[in-house]
Parts: C-alpha cells; sequence; structure tokens
C-alpha cells in the first residue's frame, strides 16, 4: 500500500446520482486514504475552497449530466488560479472516448468510466503521487497512456 | 506556507506549535443527535463577525487506515459568501489515537488561535457514555443529546455528562424532547454545580440564537478540573506510547506471531 494521501471526492454540476463518488470514496477508503465528500451539487468555486481548506492533493470529480467538458477544465484553472499546482485531478461517470483528450490537455490525469476495478484507482493514485503530475505541471502523462 | 498547509505539517509531525491559550469548544455526544448540523446554526449565527475555526473529527478505520471525513457535507455556512471567509473547516481523522480525540487537535487548535481565529469548535465523532478524551483538548464541553435516549435512569449514569459545561437536546421538534430536558434537569438537581440545559432544533432553529449567544460566554464547570487534568495526562501518555517507534512492530508481532501483552510490554519498555 502507498502512502496516504487526502482526497477530496467531489460531484461538481447539477447531476444527482452519487453512487458512483460513494463507491470510489469508499474504495479509497479501504486502500487506506483519508477522503472528503463533498456532497451533491458543488459549484467550481466550493469545490477548489475544499481543496484549499482540506489541503487535498487529489481531487475526484465525478458527473453524470453531461457537463464534464465544461466542469472539469473550469475546475482546473481554478486550482491553478488558486496556486493549487500539485493537486492531481482524476474524473469518472460517464464520458465519452472523444471528450477524454481535451480534459487531458486541461489538466485532468484519468479518467474512469463505469466498471473500473477499484483497484485500479488505487494503483493511478500510486503511481501519480510518486511523480510530479499536479494540475500545473508541465508533464502531459496521463493514466493509460 | 498557507494555513491549509501548515496544519498538515503539525499533523504529520512535521511542524512543532506552542501552546496558545483561548476558547476551544468541544461539541460532543452520540452518533446521529446533530453535532454537525448545530454547528452549522452556531457558524450561522457568528460568522462574520467572530472569527470561528471548526476541527471536524471522524473516525479513521481501524483496518485500513483510511477514513471517509463527511462532516462538511451539513456545513451551508460555507456557501454563504458573507460569511464564509471568516470560517475555517477542516476535516480530521483519528489516525492512530486510541479514542475519539486525536491529541494533534491541541496543537491543529492551538496553531489557529494564534492565526487570529476568536474561538475554535471540535467537532467530534460520535461517542458513547465514557469517552472524554476531548476534555483534554477542550477549554469548555458541549453535550448533545437527542429525544430518544432511554431511560430516566441513563441520565443518572456517571460519564460525559458529568464534565459537560452546557447540555443541549437537540431534535426538540421530535416526541421525546420533553422528557429528556426532564430527566436531565431532575439528575443535575443533585449536583453542585449543574451545567445550564437548553434546547435546541437545529432543522427548525429553536433555540440557536441562545446557544451561539451562550457558546461564547460559558463558565466552566470547577467540578470538572481534576478529570479534565486526568484526560491531560492521559492523553500525553499515550502519545508518548504511539510515538514509541517500536510501537507497530510489537502490534505486527502480536497479531502475526501471537506475541503476549507481557513480552510486548518489556520490549516497550526497553
Amino acid at each position: 500500500m502507498g502512502a496516504r494521501q487526502r482526497i477530496v471526492i467531489a460531484k461538481p454540476g447539477l447531476d444527482g446520482h452519487d453512487r458512483g463518488a460513494k463507491v470510489v470514496a469508499r474504495a479509497l477508503r479501504d486502500g487506506g486514504h483519508e477522503v472528503i465528500y463533498t456532497g451533491l451539487r458543488r459549484t467550481p468555486d466550493q469545490i477548489v475552497r475544499t481543496i484549499m481548506d482540506e489541503d487535498a492533493r487529489f481531487v475526484g470529480l465525478s458527473s453524470l449530466s453531461g457537463a464534464h467538458s465544461h466542469l472539469f477544465p473550469k475546475i482546473c484553472n481554478l486550482l491553478r488560479e488558486a496556486g493549487l499546482n500539485d493537486v492531481v485531478v482524476f474524473g469518472g461517470g460517464i464520458i465519452p472516448g472523444d471528450d477524454r483528450g481535451p480534459l487531458f490537455a486541461a489538466g485532468v490525469r484519468a479518467i474512469f468510466g463505469p466498471g473500473t476495478p477499484s483497484t485500479e484507482i488505487l494503483e493511478f493514485v500510486e503511481s501519480a503521487s510518486q511523480r510530479d503530475c499536479g494540475v500545473g505541471s508541465q508533464d502531459d502523462w496521463h493514466w493509460g497512456d | 506556507m498557507q494555513l491549509a498547509r501548515q496544519l498538515t505539517a503539525i499533523e504529520n509531525g512535521e511542524l512543532q506549535v506552542e501552546e496558545t491559550k483561548g476558547l476551544i469548544v468541544a461539541i460532543t455526544g452520540p452518533p446521529g443527535v446533530g453535532k454537525s448540523c448545530l454547528v452549522d446554526g452556531i457558524l450561522h449565527r457568528l460568522a462574520p463577525e467572530t472569527k470561528v475555526a471548526v476541527l471536524a473529527v471522524d473516525p479513521t478505520s481501524p483496518l485500513s487506515g483510511g477514513a471517509l471525513l463527511g462532516d462538511r457535507i451539513r456545513l451551508s455556512v460555507l456557501d454563504d459568501d458573507s460569511k464564509s471567509e471568516s470560517i475555517y473547516v477542516r476535516s480530521i481523522a483519528t489516525r492512530s489515537s486510541s479514542g475519539s480525540m486525536p491529541s494533534i487537535v491541541k496543537d491543529l487548535a492551538s496553531h489557529l488561535l494564534a492565526n487570529s481565529f476568536d474561538l475554535v469548535i471540535i467537532e467530534t465523532v460520535g461517542v458513547g457514555q465514557s469517552e472524554m478524551r476531548c476534555a483534554a483538548v477542550a477549554t469548555r464541553i458541549i453535550v448533545v443529546e437527542g429525544p430518544a435516549r432511554g431511560d430516566g435512569i441513563q441520565a443518572e449514569k456517571a460519564g460525559l455528562l458529568e464534565l459537560a459545561d452546557l447540555i443541549v437536546v437537540n431534535k426538540s421538534d421530535l416526541e421525546g424532547a420533553e422528557r429528556v430536558v426532564n430527566d436531565l434537569t431532575i439528575s443535575l438537581t443533585l449536583t453542585n454545580d449543574a451545567p445550564p440545559i437548553i434546547r435546541t432544533s437545529a432543522i427548525e432553529g429553536e433555540g440557536l440564537d441562545e446557544l451561539a449567544e451562550m457558546i461564547l460566554s460559558l463558565e466552566e464547570r470547577t467540578s470538572s478540573r481534576r478529570a479534565r487534568a486526568r484526560q491531560q495526562l492521559l492523553m500525553a501518555h499515550e502519545n508518548i506510547l504511539i510515538r514509541n517507534p517500536a510501537f507497530d512492530a510489537i502490534i505486527d508481532r502480536m497479531s502475526e506471531e501471537g506475541m503476549g501483552i507481557e513480552e510486548a510490554l518489556v520490549i516497550l519498555d526497553e
């Protein structure tokens, strides 16, 4: 097991489906991490404030509403503006394949769709914690690269 | 370094802090009585005039070492831009501490008081009757009870209630709250320095103005001083134990190799 990380699991936008977010939160907890869950329908500003106050190193964004292409890059930008350049962003939910490239380019380091084994998410956290791949990093690595 | 990063460094043992005197209020009580919602109600009333920091403690898994920290969800006050600037909320996992109150919370609270916060509220994990470790950290203790706490004998039992500087009976909108207030009041008439009891309903707002006003000027219950000192001593001693470099290795040997407790104590003493 890798080092313990503080990880925010957030639900940006208006969809009310958080089963996936809770399953991921639980898997990360059982993997030995400290998980802060934001609850539903958070704005990008609220999510960034939570990441800052909680001094989280990772944030997992869950979206099933189709608004990921707007919300995820917005959160990445707000994190950079707040100087939180070492925060690693990953996402999940219903994210079509064509949308993933632009999200990676915006600073998201992994996208986990339905059916992803929870062990894979834990492996990603461990790998990402060992490289300089925060949202402000020039590294263009992403999971599954 | 920004405040949140400093707190992480303190939590990880990388930054030492001096003790800072100030008001540290623990809000404690059984799971599900409404501690988080009461904290939200208090913050809505004290902010922005009073700068308040909240340390919300949730349990660490004894199996994985991980934790799910969910107290922020109920803090609607953070969505109010006119108030949230004077509030800081941090979720804390109990990590390796044996009880509900990690000793590091004392250092975190000290650091917040030294950084211009007027009040630090510690929201404890949901606790039972004999979990009193919060007395080692907090300068005032508020015990929250709900409307369904069993018969009148429960109010007579020794324990956490004896350390309360204020007792709050929450969920007063539900049936049974009045009887709990009565049971507690009768029990406390036999006490020399009985703490005040108030009724609140976090959901309907009853009693919250009174609670917010009282929290800033609560008097210390003198009879609990010795108990506080005892808890402080116990916590300090536990710290020494947990920081013993052999601690984790000994637990491994006890669970995997059947090492006995006598042998473990001998190795710890070396």
